[in-house]
């Protein structure tokens, strides 16, 4: 969907360093590693607000076999730009059961970026979207979430449309330094290229946080993991002491529901009925005519 | 003890259909009861000559409704029975949605989560609303209701609604927070709480169940203690019942058989220290420029809050155009429009096209085929134009207008001040968008 006109012309050349938080995605059908879809986004906007100043990050398990083409799918964004950089990634080398949010932390305060752009919910893990307030919350950031575009963007605030239910958009101001949660309406992202990808380099900083034991996350030892299970369909129960009423509800037709038939109206009465409706509704405005 | 006898002239007298006293003996009723203590029913008495001059058997009941005797429109809907907890050991806080004001479905279902927790437990349900004046809290199931309008404002404000609701933490504490779990509204609440009490409940000690703070987001079922969330790539997480839960729709069956008291509490007198948020407001990072006039053309038609459909009814397509822009409508159009070329493939409203949940759906010249009403299932209001009082669109519109379609359409866009020839092509949606109140 086209996003609104912006108020003034955005994304002129700025000093305001941007980083996208990317993580490991999986594809919907096939299940096959890749970029995620939300954070996909993300980058494309990251890209075309800063060009290839746009840096990236990542925590996750260096070990992991797919790794490497999950965060080839980001780097491989890096073209279509004005100056043909290759694209940057920092991994945050993170081991199995740890918790990234003091390593992500950490290289935030370090790498003085002040806008922080992410998908909403990570593809894999949990998934439960609470990274991007977690880490807002230990560092004192404003938070925007479902965000589809980026109006513009200045020193000291950033102004952007945040996508509402049944279409709708809502235009807000936030102050700087803040992370921005990009919503699956945003603009597609640019296909990655396979160029762009072998040249990308990945930087490996493992020097943020001195080792020691407290980073284990202990909040989730006891969760059972299992496959996800379909959810069940809600069945229409009629509570009713009257097996008549119970037979009638479950034999009822839904469409039959009977609302108001106005016959032998002029077209103007006809429009006056509308009207009057949709007013009455809340659908037109009271205020005009 | 009388002995019954029977008369056998009589008997046969009713037994004989043409005995000329037959009559006078035969039993009115279709079912009795007989000498030896069996039910019998007579088919031959039962039902009505009906006005062809043919026998219907009606086995609805709705004679049985009809007569003023039977009671049966009371029994409709059985009495809920009261609830009522006055001491309660602690809360279960709820903070639903409210769009437009009403509780919505997946409001209630959140409701219905709570009693599940609260329930045997001595618990209380406790709605926290930012809106005043919301009603229906009694049979959505909650015990206690509290109003924290007073220390928000309208539109998008997160910063005030946390420290509200902190404020809410510090003065009842309650056992369980739940949210619903809908960006940006509830799980954008939800979660800015979560991340604020999640440093505060590790700083407690460790002899609280240390698993218990981080929320559970996208819960879907509460069995046995536990609960059932969505996780990223195919997976379920089983875990204990977290203090704050983001719940999905349909996670819970709505109440429907209790009613509760819904009593208003002040937080003042609930004890705690209040941090006195209202007073010293925190600096808001996010400043609410209020909402955007969206192209209501370049909304997806899935999504789209009002639409203006039309089908083989219209003939003047360009007043049809005119009308949707006048009114702020995106458009749809029926198959029947669709093939014969007046709109495009992607406006096809129904079930070979787009399933649509608009708000307002007006239906101008559909005469309803089961695949529209199929895609138009999940609309809250239909309004239907047609000139075909017995159509099905007819049957299923909430208002009915029985009139030719592109006469009532040019009468709207005169009667809206912007007749079609008068506007001609320079109507930008920009100015129509603004007369466009749609939520």
């Amino acid at each position: 969907m086209p996003q609104p006109e912006p108020q003034a012309a955005a994304g002129t050349p700025h000093d305001v360093k941007t980083a996208v938080l990317v993580s490991s995605g999986r594809h919907p059908v096939s299940g096959r590693a890749g970029r995620a879809r939300e954070d996909a986004r993300a980058v494309e906007m990251g890209l075309s607000l800063v060009g290839a100043d746009l840096s990236l990050v990542h925590a996750g398990d260096p070990e992991q076999a797919s790794l490497r083409e999950c965060l080839e799918g980001y780097l491989g964004m890096y073209h279509g730009l004005d100056d043909d950089r290759d694209g940057q990634l920092s991994l945050l080398p993170l081991r199995a059961g740890e918790d990234a949010l003091p390593l992500l932390a950490a290289w935030l305060e370090r790498s003085g970026v002040r806008l922080a752009l992410t998908g909403q919910r990570a593809e894999c893990g949990e998934g439960s979207g609470m990274v991007g307030y977690l880490l807002a919350e230990r560092l004192g950031w404003a938070i925007a979430t479902g965000v589809a575009a980026i109006e513009r963007c200045d020193a000291e605030s950033v102004t952007v449309l945040q996508a509402l239910p049944q279409g709708q958009r809502r235009r807000l101001e936030i102050r700087l330094p803040c992370l921005i949660a990009v919503d699956a309406v945003a603009e597609a992202p640019r296909q990655s290229a396979f160029g762009p990808a072998r040249r990308g380099r990945i930087e490996t900083v493992d020097d943020l946080l001195p080792a020691d034991e407290s980073r284990l996350d202990t909040g989730s030892a006891d969760w059972q993991w299992q496959p996800a299970r379909a959810r069940p369909k809600r069945l229409k129960v009629v509570k009713s002491t009257n097996a008549r009423d119970r037979f009638k509800a479950a034999a009822a037709k839904s469409s039959a529901s009977g609302g108001q038939v106005l016959t032998d109206l002029s077209p103007e009465e006809a429009a006056e009925k509308l009207i009057d409706y949709l007013r009455a509704e809340k659908i037109l405005a009271q205020d005009d005519q | 003890m009388s002995v019954r006898r029977l008369d056998p002239h009589a008997e046969r007298a009713r037994r004989n259909r043409l005995h000329p006293r037959h009559h006078e003996f035969a039993r009115p009723a279709w079912r009795w009861t007989s000498a030896d203590g069996v039910t019998r029913i007579n088919p031959h008495a039962l039902g009505a000559i009906g006005p062809n001059g043919i026998k219907r058997i009606d086995r609805s009941g709705a004679a049985v409704e009809a007569s003023p005797a039977g009671g049966a429109s009371t029994s409709a809907e059985p009495a809920r029975r009261q609830i009522v907890i006055d001491q309660p050991v602690g809360h279960v806080v709820v903070v639903p949605e409210l769009p437009e004001g009403r509780l919505n479905d997946h409001d209630r279902d959140l409701f219905g989560l709570a009693r599940q927790l609260a329930d045997g437990h001595d618990l209380a349900v406790t709605a926290v609303t930012f809106l005043s004046g919301v009603s229906g809290f009694e049979d959505a199931g909650a015990d206690r209701v509290v109003d924290l309008s007073a220390m928000v404002t309208e539109g998008y404000d997160p910063e005030p609604r946390l420290a509200a609701l902190v404020d809410v933490e510090a003065a009842l504490s309650p056992r369980h927070w739940i949210f619903a779990d809908s960006l940006p509204d509830g799980g954008d609440l939800g979660r800015r709480l979560a991340a604020r009490l999640l440093p505060q409940s590790a700083s407690q000690g460790a002899n609280a169940s240390v698993g218990d703070a981080r929320p559970a987001t996208r819960v879907w079922q509460l069995s046995e203690g536990k609960t059932l969330s969505r996780a990223g790539d195919r997976q379920d997480i089983l875990r204990d019942v977290a203090r704050v839960l983001l719940a999905l729709p349909e996670c819970a069956e709505p109440v429907s058989e209790t009613r509760h008291e819904a009593r208003v509490i002040e937080l003042a007198t609930m004890g705690g220290e209040l941090s006195s948020a209202a007073n010293e407001a925190p600096a808001s990072g996010v400043i609410d420029r209020g909402r955007v006039a969206v192209d209501p053309q370049e909304i997806p038609l899935a999504q789209a809050p009002f639409i203006l459909s039309a089908g083989r009814g219209i003939s003047d397509w360009e007043g049809y155009h005119h009308a949707a822009r006048v009114l702020g409508a995106s458009e749809g159009a029926s198959r029947v429009a669709v093939d014969d070329g007046y709109m495009p493939r992607s406006r096809q409203v129904g079930a070979t096209g787009t399933f649509v949940t608009a708000s307002c759906y007006v239906a101008v010249g559909i005469s309803g085929a089961v695949q529209h009403l199929q895609g138009i299932a999940k609309c809250q209001r239909v309004i239907a134009i047609n000139n075909d009082p017995s159509c099905d669109m007819v049957k299923r519109a909430d208002l009915a207008l029985i009139a030719d379609g592109d006469a009532v359409l040019a009468a709207v866009c005169e009667r809206l001040g912007q007749p079609r020839d008068q506007t001609g092509s320079d109507g930008s949606w920009t100015d129509e968008e603004s007369r466009h109140a749609a939520a």
